[in-house]
């Protein structure tokens, strides 16, 4: 608008309002990209996959929606020790996570020093090799025949773990023990980033405060560094444990039969079995028991500032 | 400006906050009003969606596959293949025998190595085939079961023998009247793949392993046993240990073959049951002995000697990677002319001798003698009379057959 064309002397109200009405619709602007990304790719396939999973037919017949909802209670009541096995895992997987990536995560963030930022590109080092690649070096590291078993063997840990159920036949690949050794691994820097960013904003004043008040080491962690780190431990364990508990290359490759998780199972019902209904209901039961766990864990854990 | 500042706030007024935010919940106001009715209006909406969804038939019954030929205007073709299916020059820049083909046709290739899985590929093709559009590639191959499934289906396109002669002619008689394809009407094979017991004679203390019953049932193997996760492989193999015909089987049979896996399962006895990663474990030792594929065996036998293999005296079953023509591929008489080119002897030679695959063309041996003495006589990819004897495939299944067994089949190996 040039000069010359300008109405003369606006009303003041007119110059005031216009600036807000606009500035009202700027956040719905700025959240159209993502919208429509999440209508694209996330509502539209999860509606999708709702009604594949109460339709009924076969690939060459074709499938119709007959609100057969008998499709859940069957996958459930034929699948759920795949689904036991799942939570377990991913639940062990982030409690281990958690206690390896807490210490090394306080390391970094207090006792790192100019070392800090190798550490943490060391951390985040794995990422740069392939997610398969890294998990079928784990085949060689844990192999029969291996320095690792040979050591847990002379060591009689593998007795212990093998009469925990954990392990047989005095080797580690293919039992549950090397599937959820594959899923810590994986997912590890999942853990200890957000436990690093939460750590690191702790004010180091803090701890002298309670020096000064008199606690002890132990009593400073439990009273004001664990509290302080709890959103990062809070959004560390979702990340590790939603996508593990879904995961199914580790399963697949360094497990064996009865260590199959729920991923594996609605990869072969969609692409082997071609049982479309059965894998969406899988893919929803899953989601629905995560969101659950999710929602009950974040409840009590208390945390309202989550990130 | 107004900004929040919860600091600017008095104790009071954040405690008002607060409790609004908690204490509101229950009560009914005009938001939770309007919230409960949008919900309301997002299922009511959400049902309509989901029953206006559904998979249409796949089947294209009464609509032809066939398209357009465009070879004449367009000279060129879309091959997509398995990786390390292809012969490669030294240098591995260029593949001789394609290259070959393009300076004699004018035709060019356009190589894609995009296949990895059969059930992966499937699962890539359907949508477009479904829909009866071009899948973009104008020559696939796949294992026979998805051959065979594809045809069914309607979405091969029929092929014009008039342009196969050297195929015709040459084809081996163990491959030319597959039940899925009698004939050979829409496809050619690629390679033949005879599956096989592989074992690493380091961790089997010297012995042989040479059938399904030692795999299953010999104690000193406990743990160190894998099968394939192929059903057709593994179930094939366990069936003709059985003194069953994998070509003609009843369900029983079926229910029993699984059943004596399943045995192996809970004994223990079978480790895994496993893809192409088989390979590594084997040559560790980690597998002692295992149903295997035999282009692998001959592979990894060039890296360690410990590795051999052995064909039960009961039979073994062998597959096939088929080459076809997907419908509505817009260059088929130029992908016929490139399958042809592949049964002239010499080009199947030289690629026989690069992928150590069952060639499928007769009368290959003595050029392949040519290029290598040692692979002429390799009977892994020139089956003699004897071997070829005891090659079974494995019958083809009706859509309701098929999903019922992989069903089974899943729940054998865990999912």
């Amino acid at each position: 608008m040039s000069v010359t064309d300008a109405p003369p002397a606006p009303p003041v109200k007119a110059v005031i309002r216009k600036p807000s009405t606009r500035r009202r619709l700027v956040p719905y602007w700025l959240l159209l990209p993502g919208i429509l990304w999440l209508l694209v790719f996330f509502a539209l396939p999860m509606v999708y996959q709702a009604s594949t999973s109460v339709q009924t037919g076969s690939l060459e017949k074709g499938f119709e929606v007959t609100w057969h909802f008998r499709t859940y209670w069957d996958a459930l009541a034929d699948y759920y020790p795949q689904f036991v096995r799942s939570l377990l895992y991913a639940g062990t997987a982030t409690l281990l996570c958690l206690l390896l990536g807490y210490p090394l995560a306080y390391l970094i963030a207090f006792k790192a020093g100019r070392w800090r930022n190798l550490v943490l590109v060391l951390v985040v080092a794995p990422f740069f090799t392939s997610f398969l690649i890294r998990t079928l070096a784990w085949k060689t590291i844990l192999a029969d025949g291996g320095a690792v078993v040979d050591v847990l063997h002379t060591l009689h840990v593998l007795d212990v773990t093998a009469w925990l159920g954990w392990t047989e036949n005095n080797r580690v690949l293919a039992t549950p023990m090397a599937v959820v050794c594959g899923l810590t691994y994986n997912f590890l820097p999942f853990m200890i980033l957000p436990l690093y960013t939460s750590l690191e904003r702790i004010d180091g004043r803090l701890h002298e405060a309670a020096g000064d008040l008199y606690a002890t080491p132990a009593t400073t962690f439990r009273k004001v560094t664990l509290p302080l780190s709890m959103p990062g431990v809070v959004s560390g364990t979702l990340l590790t444990f939603i996508p593990a508990s879904g995961d199914y290359v580790n399963a697949e490759l360094l497990g064996s039969t009865d260590t199959k998780m729920v991923g594996s199972v609605i990869q072969s019902q969609f692409l082997r079995v071609l049982d479309y209904p059965t894998a969406a209901a899988l893919s929803f039961i899953l989601m629905a028991v995560v969101l659950l766990l999710v929602t009950v864990y974040i409840r009590r854990s208390g945390t309202e500032d989550l990130v | 400006m107004e900004q929040y500042e919860p600091e600017r706030l008095s104790a009071p007024q954040l405690a008002a906050m607060r409790r609004s935010l908690r204490d509101g919940r229950g009560a009914l106001t005009r938001r939770s009003l309007l919230r409960a009715s949008g919900t309301a209006a997002l299922a009511l909406g959400g049902l309509g969606a989901l029953s206006a969804c559904g998979i249409p038939p796949a089947k294209r019954e009464g609509v032809a596959a066939a398209s357009d030929d465009h070879s004449a205007a367009e000279k060129q073709i879309n091959f997509s293949n398995w990786t390390e299916y292809m012969d490669v020059s030294e240098d591995e820049k260029s593949r001789p025998t394609l290259d070959a083909f393009t300076r004699r046709t004018g035709i060019k290739v356009k190589y894609t190595e995009d296949i990895n899985d059969n059930v992966e590929f499937f699962g890539k093709i359907k949508p477009q085939l479904a829909a009866g559009q071009d899948t973009g590639r104008d020559l696939v191959i796949v294992t026979d079961w998805l051959a065979a499934r594809i045809i069914r289906l309607g979405w091969a396109q029929k092929l014009d023998h008039a342009n196969l002669p050297h195929a015709f002619a040459n084809l081996s008689a163990q491959f030319r009247t597959p039940d899925w394809d009698p004939g050979r009407a829409y496809s050619y094979p690629w390679t033949g793949i005879p599956t096989v017991i592989a074992y690493n004679e380091k961790a089997t203390g010297g012995r042989k392993v040479d059938s399904v019953t030692q795999l299953l049932d010999d104690p000193r193997l406990k743990g160190k046993v894998s099968f394939l996760s192929e059903m057709r492989d593994s179930v094939g193999m366990t069936l003709l240990d059985m003194g069953k015909d994998p070509g003609s089987f009843t369900d029983a049979d079926f229910d029993a073959a699984v059943g004596r896996m399943q045995k192996g399962v809970d004994t223990k006895q079978i480790r895994r049951f496993t893809g192409n990663d088989y390979t590594a474990d084997l040559s560790k030792g980690d597998i002692a002995a295992c149903v295997a594929w035999a282009g692998d065996i001959i592979q990894l036998q060039a890296d360690n000697p410990a590795i051999k293999f052995s064909i039960p005296s009961a039979g073994y079953i062998t597959s096939s990677d088929n080459m076809l023509v997907p419908a509505k591929a817009r260059h088929k008489t130029n992908a016929e002319k490139l399958m042809d080119y592949y049964y002239e002897l010499p080009v199947a030679a030289q690629l026989a001798a690069y992928i150590n695959y069952v060639c499928p063309v007769d009368g290959v041996a003595g050029e392949l003698a040519k290029i290598d003495e040692s692979m002429a006589s390799n009977t892994l990819i020139l089956p003699d009379r004897a071997m070829a004897a005891k090659s079974r495939s494995f019958r083809s299944l009706s859509s309701e057959e098929e999903t019922a067994y992989e069903e089974k089949f899943a729940g054998l190996i865990g999912a």
